[in-house]
């Protein structure tokens, strides 16, 4: 553990649905500019873990901190105006507004105007122009102005990526950004996400089920299994321990041409 | 300068442009247009009713809240101002008591519902909204002491807003449109005389000052919404009707937003109620509380379009005409169908309500997004036909199905 104070931190985090304890006492920190992967078998709980910490589920027990402040009893809304940023597995988004308003409203939310009401929303040229800005980051400006219920999946994909980044969050939550995205829509988000690596000073999750993808852009893999976390260290190390082979790619066989060819 | 008065939000089809001049200007020159009591009473309507149904579109339409107390703040304005006006005499100060006395109880009332939908969500909100009003009606009904009970009460109006209050010497100029057209039908050749039997004279009184008094409500209560609904804050109740789920998750304290909503609605309501007290001088549980009218709110609402805010211009006024004109477009069309078996008994004046139902029925099966929404879908539709899909910034939206 490094000596500076972790950014992000849940404390024997654990949610008891009726019996079935799907995530259990989790504690893990996560540190400034580092990217941690979050890998494990379907149902192991890792966007439930996720949906602990951004506060989707109030935790049964322990504690979710964020730069030394507890969050625990804070409701999601709270939670992302602090700073925690998320994108969800299935998207998420307001399919009878365009692609532009979806973006704006995360830029308003981020710049706390969501109460003004004597103003034209199509006035504030700052929040469009800043709208525009994160839907080029994710190639999408030329759908600006499409209603998002009419976008291709893979189009949806990254404006879910878009919102994240209009919150300008400190941490970023990303949970399968590129499930069903077609092969050459992914290196867009890839790339992204390498670009807010190296602005240093955020703190990015990932799950992700490709392991050629989280071998290239991973600092550190935490693996959960069964609500626990069995491993937590360096990629190369991490898959290569027994405790992985056996927990994620052994439970898991269909996992594994992924990692032969990656 | 249109631009800005309208928010930018514009009809967007030019046969609801069109209807939407009929409908204005009728209800602007309203009392130089249409002779008779019962056009007045009709107009009348409509202007109080455009601001109910406006007030409900913001709920139901724009953050998909279900609410069935709608009538409870509209009668708690009816009956703020009848009461007051009862008990300290028919003066403007008097008026003016009623209306903040019962924006206060309103905003108190709404506030705890609003609160209370943190709790229960969607239906089951719906379902409480109904209980309260119910308890509401019964309240006033129970009260009678006060209230009148079932026998309602007669509101003394200041004399300014009264029959006897003439403002102009002499009476002014009308021409009544309905007699004109039916005049310029059946003989066109005629045209002088058919003149001459349209004009009539307005003697311009209290009751016209009040009328106008309700248009000008009317026009700031649904401007203010116009811009309201595409401000940065509409946007974000759109956002909740959309997902709710995911506008929390972007950091909106969604409950805040619905009890802004629920509390802004409930008084717009409860001014309505002011202003159809003072225009009908008449209130009682069934013109201000019953379930019927709430039903008829959200037919007006739901006819016109919801998520439209026009849809409550267009819905209102269709809703109110073919209420109280129905029956006799019914007989006069029976007068041509008199002796044909089973027609006639059909069309037959009495059977005005079962017209009344196909036509909803009707309206619902071709306008499935109220005649608003659908107007707008169809002209954009005829756009994109002509030119490709919508790629600037700010294209349009396409109203919600």
């Amino acid at each position: 553990m490094s000596s500076e104070q972790a950014v992000l931190e849940t404390r024997d985090l654990t949610i008891n649905f009726g019996g079935h304890v799907a995530v259990n006492r989790v504690s893990c920190q996560f540190h400034k500019g580092t990217l941690t992967s979050i890998v494990g078998p379907n149902g192991a709980g890792k966007t439930t873990w996720f949906n602990l910490i951004s506060g989707q589920l109030k935790a049964t027990a322990g504690q979710v901190l964020l730069n030394g402040e507890d969050l625990t009893g804070l409701t999601a809304a709270r939670r992302a105006d602090k700073g925690l940023g998320r994108a969800f597995q299935l998207t998420n988004l307001f399919p009878n507004l365009t692609a532009l308003e979806n973006v704006r409203l995360a830029v308003a939310a981020r710049h706390h105007i969501g109460h003004v009401f004597w103003q034209m929303a199509s006035h504030r040229r700052d929040l469009t122009d800043r709208a525009m800005e994160y839907l080029t980051r994710v190639n999408l400006a030329n759908r600006a102005g499409y209603l998002v219920s009419g976008l291709p999946h893979g189009d949806q994909r990254k404006l879910e990526v878009a919102l994240m980044l209009a919150l300008e969050p400190e941490v970023f939550m990303f949970d399968e950004p590129t499930a069903g995205m077609s092969v050459d829509e992914v290196p867009v988000i890839l790339d992204l996400i390498a670009d807010i690596k190296k602005q240093q000073d955020k703190v990015i999750l990932l799950v992700e089920h490709k392991m050629d993808v989280v071998r290239s852009l991973s600092d550190r893999i935490v693996v959960l299994h069964n609500g626990e976390l069995v491993a937590d260290g360096e990629p190369a190390e991490v898959i290569a321990s027994p405790v992985v082979q056996e927990a994620y790619l052994g439970a898991s066989p269909d996992q594994q041409p992924e990692v032969a060819h990656g | 300068m249109l631009s800005r008065i309208l928010s930018e939000d514009f009809p967007r089809s030019k046969t609801l442009t069109a209807l939407l001049l009929v409908i204005v200007v009728s209800l602007a020159l309203g009392p130089f247009l249409f002779d008779g009591i019962r056009a007045f009473t009709t107009l009348g309507m409509i202007c109080v009713f455009i601001m109910v149904v406006a007030a409900y579109d913001l709920m139901l339409g724009y953050t998909h809240i279900v609410s069935f107390a709608h009538t409870m703040f509209f009668g708690i304005g009816a009956y703020g101002v009848a009461m007051a006006v009862d008990g300290m005499g028919n003066s403007f100060g008097a008026v003016l008591v009623g209306i903040i006395g019962a924006l206060a109880v309103s905003f108190v009332l709404s506030l705890l519902l609003g609160l209370l939908s943190l709790r229960v969500k969607a239906i089951f909100f719906a379902l409480v909204t109904l209980a309260v009003a119910f308890a509401f009606l019964s309240l006033v009904t129970q009260l009678y002491n006060i209230t009148g009970g079932e026998d309602g009460m007669r509101v003394r109006v200041p004399r300014e807003l009264g029959p006897a209050f003439r403002p102009f010497e002499n009476s002014l100029p009308g021409i009544d449109v309905p007699t004109l057209l039916k005049g310029l039908l059946t003989q066109p050749w005629n045209i002088g005389q058919v003149w001459q039997e349209a004009t009539f004279e307005v003697r311009f009184n209290g009751r016209n000052v009040m009328y106008y008094v309700l248009v000008a409500m009317a026009t700031g209560v649904f401007l203010f919404l116009l811009r309201l609904v595409n401000s940065p804050f509409g946007r974000v109740l759109q956002a909740i009707r959309e997902n709710e789920f995911r506008a929390e998750a972007l950091g909106y304290r969604t409950v805040v937003y619905r009890t802004a909503v629920v509390i802004l609605s409930a008084l717009v309501a409860t001014l309505a109620g002011a202003g159809f007290a003072l225009i009908n001088r008449y209130v009682n549980p069934e013109n201000t509380l019953n379930f019927e009218l709430m039903v008829f709110i959200l037919l007006m609402c739901v006819i016109g379009g919801m998520g439209t805010l026009y849809g409550a211009i267009v819905g209102s006024t269709l809703f109110i005409l073919a209420q109280n004109y129905l029956q006799d477009l019914l007989g006069w069309v029976g007068q041509y169908t008199a002796g044909i078996p089973l027609v006639e008994n059909l069309l037959g004046e009495d059977h005005w309500l079962l017209w009344f139902g196909v036509l909803f029925v009707l309206s619902v099966y071709f306008f499935p997004a109220g005649v608003v929404g659908q107007l707008r879908i169809w002209a954009l539709q005829r756009r994109n036909r002509k030119s490709p899909p919508p790629s600037g910034p700010e294209a349009e939206p396409v109203a919600q199905t």
